[in-house]
């Protein structure tokens, strides 16, 4: 009886614990400055189609401080790599090693897939974006809202409550959300360390986030 | 040769290849002075031959690396509501018709699709809308779009982030 409450009382700390860390590692976003190191590490989310275009238009215009890259694509997804070596070799600027990857994960949901099996391949997701995060250590997570997203930027925020490394996500919310936050979005929003939105309507519905005009 | 070209970026999107290339549809285009179709139809099921439309010379493809050649030789583009499919039209500075796949979760292409209409960047309808649109359309309101700049996303990262 006693050992019951005694495993009970140590399933409510842990779980006490495990917020207040959550809480800690969300707050703290803003004053990680990854870049005074010299390089920040990035993780790239490569959703499909239109994804793909939005954030590889966002990644030309990022300097080669970003380095490495680390680009993560759903497993069925075939357009996406090639679009990535070409911007990849278009910006190299030396004869060194490219300082980019591409790794596949399973995708979280197909496009029209039903809510209760998208939960069921999502947290399949996860069981592959948590050794991955674990293993690349980013200082950065940068996604626009494939569902494909939700399971590595869980993983990186993981990382940063257990005190092994502060993961920054930045989401970036496509342009074809003007009034409303895509799923993925409204998932991310809270936990985000930056959330930057492209039409005026969102930034003045979502106070937290970051209003710069249109970014592709 | 005056042409037209429909895209559905990498979806699929078997409605809006049947609506263009319905007989009411192809005769509108012929009245308007279109003379070829294009049809880029992606993951869609339906391939049309060159020679099930005998009004239009018509031509039809899966994927190609770059649509950018078959967007500039275009006099109006059709396209799905998907962003890259758009903005690719809107910056080669063709007029851009957008026809709403009103089969997707949420449709939530139709807010960019409506912002842009407001914007006067571009027309939009539905597939039981095409054609009727393409009959009464003007395409002399459209304004020119101008790009987005990524450059201050940059910036703000590499300020917040501590970027020398």
């Amino acid at each position: 009886m006693a050992f019951l409450v005694g495993a009970v009382l140590v399933v409510l700390l842990t779980c006490l614990l495990f917020l207040i860390r959550l809480y800690i590692v969300v707050k703290s976003g803003s004053n990680y400055k990854p870049g005074t190191k010299g390089s920040v590490a990035v993780l790239i989310v490569a959703g499909s189609g239109g994804h793909t275009s939005e954030i590889l238009r966002v990644m030309e215009c990022l300097s080669a401080a970003y380095t490495p890259r680390h680009y993560v694509i759903a497993d069925t997804d075939r357009m996406s790599e090639e679009k990535i070596c070409t911007l990849e070799s278009f910006n190299q600027h030396s004869d060194s090693d490219p300082q980019f990857t591409i790794c596949r994960i399973p995708r979280s949901r197909e496009v029209q897939q039903s809510w209760s099996s998208s939960v069921i391949s999502t947290l399949n997701a996860l069981r592959y974006s948590l050794p991955l995060v674990f293993r690349l250590r980013p200082d950065m997570v940068l996604c626009n809202g494939p569902g494909t997203c939700v399971p590595l930027c869980v993983a990186g925020l993981l990382l940063g409550i257990l005190g092994m490394k502060k993961v920054l996500i930045v989401y970036v919310e496509s342009i074809c959300r003007v009034q409303t936050l895509s799923l993925t979005g409204k998932i991310l929003y809270p936990i985000s360390d930056y959330f930057f939105v492209q039409w005026a309507s969102l930034r003045d519905k979502y106070p937290k986030s970051i209003f710069l005009g249109r970014i592709v | 040769m005056k042409t037209v070209f429909v895209t559905v970026g990498t979806t699929s999107f078997d409605e809006l290849i049947e609506s263009i290339t319905t007989s009411e549809a192809v005769q509108a285009l012929k009245a308007r002075g279109y003379e070829r179709l294009v049809l880029q139809v992606g993951r869609g099921s339906l391939l049309p031959d060159a020679d099930s439309c005998p009004h239009v010379r018509l031509e039809a493809f899966r994927y190609k690396d770059s649509i950018a050649e078959d967007i500039k030789q275009a006099d109006l583009v059709i396209s799905h509501a998907g962003a890259g499919s758009c903005l690719e039209a809107l910056g080669a500075g063709r007029p851009l018709l957008v026809v709403v796949n009103d089969r997707l979760m949420n449709n939530h292409q139709l807010e960019l699709a409506r912002q842009l209409h407001m914007d006067s960047h571009l027309l939009y309808c539905t597939c039981s809308t095409l054609t009727e649109t393409l009959r009464t359309m003007d395409l002399s309101v459209l304004q020119p779009f101008m790009p987005g700049q990524p450059k201050h996303f940059a910036n703000f990262l590499d300020k917040a982030l501590g970027v020398q």
